[in-house]
């Protein structure tokens, strides 16, 4: 009803005066230019890295380890593999943390409290710290400092203080995506469940939990797509280009960002072009996992 | 039975405040983070400052950290200053084609419009950035070489700049239309209803109610940019340069520190400390930034939630 009144008075006005017309459709032009420039971007870039990467992917070219030498022999199997252990190890370390995080900010802490004011201005800042800043954490703290991945590590880069500093940088990102997704579910549910004599952590368990899940599963996959595409943690926490083996969890690693920017500094066009095979795979990755996303929130997302 | 009752109660109760602790020890986890980000930027920058004086740092000019005896100088003004330039020519990019996207999906778009357009925004912001790096430099700078005729140094800041500026243009399109969709429709009736035209609407109605959070997206965007690492790292050059010229090579902080970790620079030497006093100064920066763009964000949320 009130929309139908607006666009009436509209057209009254627009009728009333018809140089407000011309700027309107002026105005109107120059924000559809804006749109037209980032999409305009976003399809050469994509279009260019197809162009050149396509060709490349062949299942040698998966497989086959990188080669300073034969540009038509070299593979990215340590980046692949590396990437996708990373990938794992990351989950493992913020699904519980993150999830567990976002339970108590929704459901156990005061909001008027200072420390839990704290806890959350402190997680919106996290989300937008620089991502090399967490590099120097995982370098300093991870990698050679105290926490040393227990051990693990002994003072030389490993794939696992890779994925620590990764889950870290990630973490905000599950922890807020988390809390929305707990918002979402009606305060109705919990209170049935507390009045049929369940626990604080029986209702949270049994049916907040189940509720929010497809929101928090889309989360968790959001902050592994971010996680994977990250250059500059794994540069300083010392990941390296060239491997000759498979990665393990407590030794030395690759993984396609790094393969990537090793490639792209190449003097020589025929190692440079690699950049954009690696590229097409990374992003390939990616496309699989936001389809997942998207498929969970379709097929699991709760409607209250 | 009473006392069955009781114990029952107490067991649960204990497992109940066990599990909350657990919680809020996940959450405190953020804040150990922050703390641990904190303490080692201070002691690793003492051990730097304890060779360099601060004011060496802050003021000269000469920046030369990995050069070899003499010549070797820590003067961080032209890496500020590359920062913060680069930092500008991207927010003269993002800031216009930004908040004209994020008026755009607000104000203007059909329902229908916006299903398309919002993923294929949002897909731009979930580009690695080591993609625009690549696209900068295998691409962008030609192009800008040869069909723009520009006389470019294949490492510049140009190109850089201006794929940053595309790097953060989700950001400030995203944090804006947010901002413009919280806006109540009744101003917007209101203002119709007056005789203004859609474009008054939008521009002295609908931008102003919703400017803290515009400015907050603004605040967001310059913050991604400063602390951008990988594409000024590939396209735009291995050192900073005090100099408005845009088609030498650009360095900014984030680009200087991955790229000592990828040089063999051996760990204790005073170049290798010098990673954590830029990297000190950096999140300084981006520290100062996302606190005034959450206040900010915090006012709009205020006024219409």
């Amino acid at each position: 009803m009130a929309v139908a009144e607006t666009a009436v008075t509209r057209k009254v006005v627009e009728r009333a005066s018809s140089g407000a017309r011309t700027k309107d459709l002026l105005f109107r032009a120059a924000l559809l230019l804006c749109l037209f420039v980032a999409v305009l971007f976003l399809g050469v870039l994509l279009v260019d890295v197809a162009i050149d990467g396509v060709p490349l992917i062949t299942p040698d070219f998966l497989t086959n380890f990188p080669s300073r030498l034969f540009p038509e022999q070299s593979g990215i199997r340590p980046a692949l593999v590396g990437t996708l252990y990373l990938m794992v190890l990351c989950a493992a370390f913020i699904v519980p943390v993150g999830v567990a995080a976002a339970v108590y900010l929704e459901e156990y802490a005061d909001p008027s409290r200072w420390y839990n004011r704290l806890v959350e201005v402190n997680i919106q800042n996290l989300a937008s710290v620089p991502s090399v800043v967490y590099g120097i954490l995982g370098l300093a703290f991870i990698v050679r400092g105290p926490i040393d991945v227990w051990g693990l590590g002994r003072g030389s880069p490993t794939l696992l203080a890779g994925a620590l500093t990764l889950g870290l940088l990630v973490l905000p990102v599950v922890i807020i995506v988390s809390r929305e997704a707990i918002r979402a579910v009606p305060p109705s549910i919990r209170e049935g469940a507390l009045a049929l004599g369940a626990t604080k952590w029986q209702t949270i368990w049994k049916m907040v939990l189940p509720g929010a899940l497809a929101g928090i599963a889309t989360g968790v996959i959001l902050a592994l797509s971010r996680a994977i595409g990250e250059t500059a943690p794994l540069i300083l926490v010392g990941a390296i280009a060239f491997r000759l083996t498979d990665p393990t969890i407590d030794g030395q690693f690759s993984a396609l960002p790094i393969a990537i920017l090793q490639a792209a500094g190449e003097p020589r066009p025929e190692f440079q072009v690699l950049a954009a095979g690696a590229i097409v795979v990374l992003l390939v990755v990616l496309l699989l996992m936001n389809s997942v996303a998207i498929y969970l929130r379709n097929r699991y997302e709760q409607k209250w | 039975m009473d006392g069955e009752l009781v114990r029952t109660r107490t067991r649960r109760s204990v497992g109940e405040q066990a599990i909350k602790v657990l919680l809020a020890g996940a959450a405190v986890l953020s804040v150990l983070t922050t703390i641990g980000i904190v303490v080692t930027l201070i002691t690793e920058s003492s051990k730097f400052f304890g060779e360099v004086p601060v004011a060496d740092f802050f003021l000269r000019t000469d920046w030369a950290p990995l050069a070899g005896g003499a010549s070797q100088s820590f003067g961080v003004v032209p890496l500020l200053w590359s920062t913060l330039y680069l930092t500008a020519i991207a927010l003269l990019v993002a800031i216009p084609l930004g908040l004209g996207v994020g008026i755009y999906l607000a104000e203007y778009a059909s329902p229908r419009v916006r299903t398309i357009f919002k993923p294929i925004v949002e897909l731009l912001a979930g580009i690695p950035t080591i993609v625009f790096g690549y696209f900068a430099l295998t691409f962008f700078t030609p192009l800008l070489q040869d069909q723009l005729g520009i006389d470019l140094q294949v490492f510049n800041g140009l190109s850089g700049g201006i794929i940053l500026g595309i790097l953060v243009l989700p950001t400030i399109a995203s944090v804006s239309e947010d901002a413009m969709s919280a806006v109540p429709q009744s101003l917007r009736e209101g203002a119709f209803g007056l005789g203004a035209a859609k474009w008054q609407v939008v521009l002295r109605v609908v931008v102003p109610a919703a400017l803290s959070g515009i400015v907050a997206a603004l605040v967001l965007g310059a913050s991604r940019a400063i602390g951008e690492t990988v594409v000024i790292l590939v396209a735009s050059g291995n050192n900073p340069n005090l100099t408005f010229d845009l088609t030498v090579a650009h360095q900014n902080m984030a680009a200087f520190i991955a790229n000592v970790a990828r040089a063999d620079v051996s760990a204790g030497s005073v170049a290798y400390a010098t990673i954590f006093a830029v990297g000190t100064t950096l999140f300084a920066m981006t520290f100062v930034l996302n606190l005034v763009a959450i206040r900010f964000v915090r006012r709009y949320r205020q006024v219409y939630e």
